[in-house]
């Protein structure tokens, strides 16, 4: 079964990450590559995505010609998705077990961010009918 | 005169089970001897277009038996070698296999093969993934496609699962006989979960994926060619049939699922209905009832029945309450709470939904909305039905269920 772990982050402009000292920042950057060669190997990677920042995002509708209407930046939010991980595995539990280690992930001071991972299940195809 | 491609295709997807399983017998190390047949499979592919030989197997195991000794002769890979054949199997047991290649070449080892493809020490993703590698024959690439994962996920899983067999002491021999049952329970199970992947996408654009069910249905009757007295084996098989006879009529044209009772049954395979119920009513005579043989026994009540009120249902029931003294499941007394429900009225069904509930496994779990919906709906509570059929879209992770319980109380909501 497959699940989208989804990793929000703090917003209030930029990406605060952008500020942290080199060495926090690496640190960081080296956990994440390692999760995903973790999961890599496991043989339960699917797909995964880091987004650009708040700063670049906008928010789209189509207007009443069907053009679109565009609205933001969003400093203001509380917080954003900063990206996700979609892994095929074998139960709910790995994936909550795989969400807590991404959440995990060092932040200022190499002290763990403990972000919240939003894990959600991708739709699938049902069972058998009797 | 040249020979068909698909026809040498064909048998030599029969053919690689066999020979990796006498290869594996011989030199006990699993992905040298994939290569080997990978390349034995790729010479015959090719030459074989000017005939096929008087004994493919033999012919294939040969080629391949070359191509391991020519590997095992190379220097880089003797060491590989040594590690390798060194743990897995003693040298006396290793000359002694060595002598037996001509009994070999009689031999089907597709069952160790299968055994060995779903060891318990692997996770059932692994052990399918495996199985659908060695013993069916399919490319890593065809069996990332069919599970929707990226070609390297499926290769790391593959390569994984035979380390897993490795680290696990496992041995090319079948298990003994106090061992036995419980792991043909496994090697069941793992068929059972390819067959319902494959069945639960019967429509629509998926329809490119690989045909999985139509895949473990050929390996469940090759374990029953190989296994003819056990009847769980024939079980698997029988409801496999009378569940797959019943494909054409599941979705709709725009790949919307129909439930039982309101497909046009006759769009169902009689064919496939026919052999099913021979196979189920065989091995139910074998006296060692298990819960394949009833659930295909269920499916071949339904299968049998012109339509949903001409369905003995009693037979359902008494079938589900079997089944439920075998196995502690909670689908299953749910199933049991419908048959009963189709026997005694939906209001007695809804008193067993009641019994139910307390299930902590059943908790929030979309089929209890889902049955509880249809039950309230028949009894004539419409704002019921409503409700449990939101309930039970909010909660289902399928994406035609939801359409579908959706659809149901957008109808009811639309009566005055």
């Amino acid at each position: 079964m497959k699940y989208m772990l989804m990793m929000h982050t703090p917003s209030g402009g930029p990406y605060q990450i952008a500020s942290w000292p080199r060495e926090d920042f690496t640190r960081h950057i080296d956990f994440m590559k390692s999760f995903a060669g973790k999961i890599k190997a496991s043989g339960e990677f699917v797909a995964a995505e880091g987004l650009a920042g708040p700063d670049l995002a906008k928010r789209v509708r189509a207007g009443k010609d069907g053009k679109p209407i565009t609205d933001g930046v969003f400093p203001e939010t509380k917080e954003f998705l900063a990206g996700y991980w979609i892994v095929d595995v074998d139960s709910p539990e790995r994936a909550y077990e795989l969400a807590a280690q991404a959440s995990a992930a060092p932040g200022r001071g190499g002290v763990p961010l403990n972000l919240a991972i939003e894990v959600r299940q991708v739709m699938s195809v049902p069972p058998r009918d009797d | 005169m040249t020979v068909e491609p698909d026809r040498i295709q064909h048998l030599l997807r029969e053919l690689a089970p066999q020979v990796l399983g006498s290869l594996v017998r011989r030199f006990p190390d699993f992905a040298a001897s994939e290569d080997a047949i990978q390349e034995a499979l790729l010479a015959a592919a090719m030459q074989w277009q000017q005939g096929i030989p008087e004994n493919p197997r033999g012919w294939l195991i040969q080629v391949a038996v070359r191509r391991m000794t020519d590997r095992i002769r190379a220097d880089a890979a003797r060491r590989h070698r040594e590690e390798l054949v060194v743990s897995l199997a003693p040298p006396d047991e290793q000359l002694a296999l060595a002598a037996g290649l001509e009994s070999e070449m009689s031999r089907d080892d597709s069952l160790d093969l299968l055994f060995l493809c779903c060891h318990p020490a692997l996770s059932p993703s692994s052990a399918v993934a495996l199985t659908l590698r060695a013993v069916g024959g399919l490319t890593t690439a065809e069996i990332a496609r069919a599970y929707l994962v990226p070609e390297a996920t499926m290769a790391q899983r593959i390569s994984r699962a035979k380390q897993t067999v490795r680290d696990a002491g496992a041995t090319f021999t079948m298990p003994a006989a106090d061992e036995f049952r419980a792991r043909l329970g496994t090697v069941i199970q793992v068929l059972y979960l390819i067959f319902n992947e494959g069945y639960a996408v019967s429509g629509g654009p998926e329809l490119t994926r690989t045909d999985l069910s139509s895949e473990a249905m050929r390996l469940t009757r090759m374990l029953h060619r190989l296994l003819p007295e056990e009847a769980e084996v024939e079980g698997l098989l029988a409801l496999m049939l009378l569940t797959d006879a019943r494909r054409a009529a599941r979705t709709g044209e725009a790949g919307e699922l129909i439930p039982l009772d309101q497909q046009d049954r006759s769009r169902w395979n009689r064919e496939e209905i026919a052999e099913g119920v021979t196979l189920v009513t065989s091995a139910l005579a074998r006296g060692a009832v298990g819960p394949f043989q009833l659930q295909a026994a269920i499916a071949a009540v339904h299968d049998e029945a012109p339509d949903v009120t001409k369905t003995d249902w009693p037979q359902i029931l008494e079938l589900y309450g079997l089944l439920l003294r075998i196995e502690d499941n909670p689908m299953v007394a749910l199933n049991r709470a419908v048959a009963f429900a189709m026997v005694h009225g939906p209001v007695a069904g809804l008193a067993r939904l009641e019994a139910l509930e307390a299930d902590p496994r059943l908790l929030r779990h979309h089929r209890l909305d889902a049955v509880r919906a249809h039950l309230l709906e028949r009894a004539g509570d419409r704002e019921g039905a409503i409700k449990h059929y939101r309930l039970a879209a909010d909660r289902t992770a399928s994406i035609a269920e939801r359409v579908y319980l959706l659809t149901q109380a957008a109808r009811l909501s639309e009566i005055d």
